[in-house]
């Protein structure tokens, strides 16, 4: 029999026991769209996940050390390493090199310095940290109160909401009687901040001409170095105040104060590596204790590592972070797959009592049919048509069902979470692929549910199939 | 067309038979006792013939239809049709063997209630695989020389039982088969509708060609209408002998590719 005649026939029988099959269908359709329910909560977990941490600047930055590390010095370990010819220096044209890498967005020297800030004539102790403006981007800046840096140069600071409480002489306390951030920034934007810092000169001999002012020579304890120590001060305005955890996993965000990444670089604070480097230093040039490098796509973080490495350098990345949390999600995924899998078991069981019944009922019509030259084939091929349409069919419903339970759940959710005054996610998600599939493994799990029936409609015998009142 | 055909060294003369059965045996086992229900049949038929097989119920009759119907298979002997033995066939060639060589009416008509007469008749050009595009035009032939095309529409049970049975032969017709099998074809009607289809069925046979073997228990019926007797009883054959009182004895054309004329 050819197929549309065999899809109409079985849509004939399907509609003649409309209540028994109908339920049939239902039964797939709620094993399908609990399947759906299932898997795409895991996917959208999965994406809300991947979405935070793509944002968050871990999964796409590959930390670039100099394999000049201090602590190798006259180890042993140090006679395994490349040759120095391969450990290459950290500085400007190696950046400039990292920066030209494929699928590199950019590559930024790590500045971060421990330095005394004076506001209201106070002395405040704190971290700064140099942020380029792509960090503009980042999830931690999405709730800033005021704005971000107005250029790369600006003399310009951007605080960390504890520090912002610390100026204030407010008490640093957590938990619900928080202080909000705007609360905080109000009285502190457009004002200004003092910071001191320790300059390295590059003229050896020479002491640094004074900046006006502010410069009073320190001088250097190694006379033989081939820079000086300055101090010196800049001022800064507070533009904004973000609420940023300063235990933050990310380099950069463990600052309390942040300014622009090409201020820093031109203060050429000093900092602790510098000392490091006094061996191979050739003085004017500047020295990065680590450059941030940041890729197109956490899928291309190896390979950039692998040419990074070619080059002499050490890497370090959150790949194996990336790859944990893969693989907890697949393992996620298959749970709920399973779980949403055994309502469509169930479901399958119910095919074939409705089949086996339909054999019971229809074996009279089976005998005709067979008599009139139906082969076993037909017979085979007719039950497997019905199985198969009460599949798609429950397929459909259960993918619209599924999709519509998801969307409850995530407006009922949402509702819960603007109650806990925090921001509605979306963390569900029904791809193509998922309902293609869905109504695909729905239709499989029919014919399959078909196979005993079908086979024992075929085997009927006609004679006594006609027989049979 | 049919699937099994004469080869031209088969053409149809007096001496080959259409249908050859030698010392058919079907027997049944009901639990410890074993069930002759046919034991030991040999016959012949000629291509164009009308032969009715009588006896009483239980007398194995309609277990030689089946067994010519290609329905059941023999437990011993052979059924030879067209040159073919039926028992040597595999399923799936028995039934293609259904669908073009042999068509059958029953007793109680088999029509499916679900379906439209229209329906029903152009079921075995489905499991033909015959195009839509034809099989509309062989449903209306079929049903208008039955005269039921007014009712194509409608479902069996809205139908007369005599109105039921010609739409049964128009689906036993419908892929021009060589073989008429009747099961009891009146049993379940009044005689008028009774006298009606078996008309339609002496039509079929001497217009269309096709050879009728019709299993009746009624002896006048068979005697009116048939050119030749067999008798069978506890599943032998009892007597074979030919019926000088047909009302129609014209004798057969020589035609006997089963075809809408």
């Amino acid at each position: 029999m050819k197929l549309p005649d065999l899809t109409e026939l079985a849509l004939r029988n399907l509609r003649e026991s409309i209540l028994r099959n109908s339920l049939t269908t239902v039964g797939i359709s709620v094993g399908v769209a609990s399947l759906v329910a299932m898997l795409s909560l895991g996917i959208g977990l999965q994406q809300l996940a991947s979405r935070r941490l793509m944002k968050s600047g871990l999964f796409d930055t590959i930390v670039v050390t100099s394999r000049r590390e201090p602590r190798n010095f006259g180890r042993d370990e140090d006679r395994n390493s490349p040759p120095s010819a391969d450990s290459r220096l950290l500085d400007e044209p190696s950046r400039v090199e990292l920066n030209r890498l494929p699928n590199v967005i950019e590559a930024n020297p790590d500045i971060r310095f421990a330095t005394e800030l004076r506001y209201d004539d106070k002395p405040y102790l704190t971290t700064v940290a140099a942020l380029p403006e792509s960090s503009q981007s980042t999830d931690a800046f999405e709730s800033i109160q005021g704005h971000f840096f107005t250029s790369d140069t600006a003399p310009e600071a951007i605080l960390q909401k504890s520090f912002a409480a610390e100026l204030l002489g407010r008490p640093h306390n957590t938990g619900a009687n928080e202080t909000s951030v705007s609360e905080l920034a109000a009285p502190l934007l457009g004002k200004e901040l003092i910071m001191s810092y320790a300059q390295r000169e590059t003229s050896p001999n020479a002491p640094a001409p004074a900046v006006p002012g502010t410069a009073s020579t320190l001088g250097s304890e190694n006379a033989a170095a081939s820079y000086s120590v300055v101090s010196r001060q800049q001022k800064l305005k507070i533009i904004g105040v973000v609420d940023l955890d300063p235990e933050s996993m990310r380099g950069p965000t463990r600052g309390r104060v942040f300014i622009p990444l090409k201020l820093a670089e031109s203060l050429h604070v000093m900092q602790p590596t510098d000392l490091r480097e006094l061996s191979s230093s050739s003085g004017d040039q500047t020295l990065y204790s680590s450059v941030s490098v940041r890729v197109k796509d956490p899928a291309q973080i190896r390979a950039t590592e692998d040419a990074i490495k070619k080059m002499g350098f050490n890497t370090f990345s959150i790949l194996d972070a990336t790859r944990s949390l893969q693989q907890f999600f697949a393992v996620l995924d298959l749970f709920l797959g399973i779980f949403g899998s055994l309502a469509l078991a169930v479901a399958s069981i119910g095919i074939v009592n409705t089949l086996v019944m339909a054999i019971l009922e229809r074996r009279r019509e089976i005998g005709i049919m067979k008599a009139i030259g139906a082969s076993d084939l037909d017979v085979k091929k007719l039950f497997f048509a019905e199985a198969g349409a009460m599949g798609v069919l429950g397929g459909f419903v259960g993918v619209a069902l599924g999709w519509a339970i998801g969307h409850v759940i995530n407006l009922g959710t949402n509702i819960y979470l603007r109650r806990q005054a925090l921001p509605p996610e979306h963390f569900w998600s029904v791809p193509w692929w998922l309902v293609g599939a869905a109504i695909l493994f729905s239709f499989v799990v029919s014919l399959v549910a078909g196979l005993y029936p079908a086979a024992r409609a075929a085997r009927l015998d006609p004679v006594q199939a006609l027989r049979y009142e | 067309m049919s699937v099994i055909q004469a080869s031209p060294a088969d053409a149809p003369t007096v001496a080959i038979p259409a249908i050859r059965v030698d010392n058919l045996c079907r027997h049944y086992r009901m639990g410890e006792t074993l069930i002759r229900a046919v034991d030991g049949v040999s016959l012949e038929v000629r291509a164009g013939e009308f032969i009715a097989l009588l006896g009483a119920s239980g007398s194995g009759k309609s277990s030689v239809l089946n067994l010519l119907a290609g329905l059941d298979r023999p437990t011993a002997g052979s059924v030879i049709v067209l040159g073919r033995d039926l028992a040597r066939l595999s399923r799936e060639e028995l039934a293609r063997y259904r669908l073009h060589t042999v068509g059958m009416v029953f007793q109680s008509f088999n029509l499916i209630p679900s379906m439209t007469v229209a329906e029903n008749v152009e079921l075995p050009l489905r499991f033909a695989e015959v195009n839509r595009s034809e099989r509309d035009g062989m449903t209306n032939t079929a049903l208008a020389r039955v005269g039921l095309q007014s009712r194509m529409h409608h479902r069996p049970s809205e139908l007369s039982g005599g109105e039921q049975q010609r739409v049964a032969l128009a689906r036993a017709l419908i892929n021009r088969p060589q073989f008429l099998l009747a099961d009891e074809p009146t049993g379940n009607l009044d005689s008028r509708t009774g006298t009606e289809i078996m008309n339609m069925v002496r039509e079929f046979n001497q217009q269309l060609g096709m050879t009728v073997v019709m299993v009746t228990h009624e002896r006048a019926l068979a005697e009116r209408y048939a050119e030749r007797l067999i008798h069978l009883a506890d599943g032998k054959l009892v007597s074979d002998e030919p019926n000088s009182r047909a009302v129609s004895t014209e004798p057969i054309s020589t035609a006997s590719e089963g075809s809408l004329a």
